[in-house]
C-alpha cells in the first residue's frame, strides 16, 4: 500500500467523524443558530469527501457535483439567517 | 510520479483531514455559540482548501491534466465562509442577546439588527422610536 493511499485512508476516516460529530450537533445543539452552523460545516466536509472520492477514483467527475454543494450550502445558510433576521428572505 | 510529489500531496492530505477533524470537534466541543463559529469557519475550510489543493496537485503529476475546478471551488469556499460566519453571528445575537446587552455603535445611531424592518422576524420583537441605524 502506497503512502498515498495511506494518507487518503486517513482523510477519509478523519472527515467521517467529523461529519458524525456535526450530526450529533445537528440533532443535539442549544439553538437554531448551532444547527445551521453545523449544517453548514456538513456540505463543507461533503466537498471534501467528494473531492477525496474522485482523487481514489482517479476522475475529475465529481467536481460539479462538490461546486453544487458549495453553492447550495452557501445559500441555504444565508437564506436561513436572512428569515431569522428580517423574516422575509426576498425583501 | 515522483516520491516527492507523492509525499507532498500525502502531508496535504493528512493535514487537511487533521483541520476538518479539529472544526467538527471544536463544534461539539466549545462552550459557547461565539466561540463554537470559530471552529468550523476556519479550520474546515483551511482542510477544505488543503484537500482541494492536493487533489489539483495529484490531478497534474498523475494524470498530466492542469485542472482549475478545485482553485475555483477552494476560492468560492473562501469567499463565502466569512460571510456565512458573519450572518449565523447576526441571527444569533437577535435570537439570544437583548438590545441593551451589546456594546453601543459609534456617534449614536442603533444597530439595525435590532431596528427598522426587523418588526416582520418571526422571533424579535421590535419596540420603541424607529432610529436611524448603521
Amino acid at each position: 500500500m502506497s503512502i498515498l493511499n495511506l494518507a487518503l485512508m486517513f482523510a477519509f476516516g478523519c472527515f467521517a467523524l467529523a461529519q458524525l460529530l456535526c450530526l450529533y450537533r445537528v440533532m443535539r445543539a442549544p439553538g437554531f443558530s448551532d444547527r445551521v452552523l453545523a449544517l453548514d460545516t456538513m456540505a463543507i466536509n461533503m466537498i471534501a469527501l467528494l473531492t477525496l472520492f474522485g482523487i481514489q477514483r482517479g476522475t475529475q467527475v465529481y467536481f460539479e457535483a462538490s461546486m453544487l454543494f458549495a453553492m447550495v450550502g452557501f445559500i441555504s445558510t444565508v437564506a436561513f439567517a436572512k428569515f431569522i433576521l428580517r423574516g422575509d428572505i426576498i425583501e | 510520479m515522483s516520491i516527492l510529489g507523492e509525499i507532498l500531496i500525502a502531508a496535504l492530505l493528512v493535514s487537511g483531514g487533521a483541520f476538518g477533524l479539529v472544526g467538527a470537534w471544536g463544534l461539539v466541543r466549545l462552550p459557547d455559540m461565539m466561540t463554537r463559529l470559530h471552529g468550523p469557519t476556519k479550520a474546515a475550510t483551511l482542510g477544505v482548501g488543503s484537500v482541494l489543493i492536493a487533489s489539483m496537485l495529484h490531478f497534474w503529476l498523475h494524470y498530466g491534466i492542469l485542472s482549475w475546478h478545485e482553485l475555483l471551488i477552494t476560492i468560492f469556499v473562501l469567499i463565502t465562509s466569512p460571510i456565512t460566519g458573519l450572518f449565523i453571528a447576526k441571527a444569533h445575537m437577535h435570537l439570544s442577546w437583548q438590545q441593551g446587552e451589546l456594546p453601543r455603535p459609534p456617534s449614536g445611531v442603533e444597530w439595525c439588527t435590532y431596528g427598522r424592518g426587523a418588526e416582520n422576524s418571526p422571533i424579535v420583537s421590535v419596540d420603541g422610536p424607529e432610529k436611524p441605524c448603521e
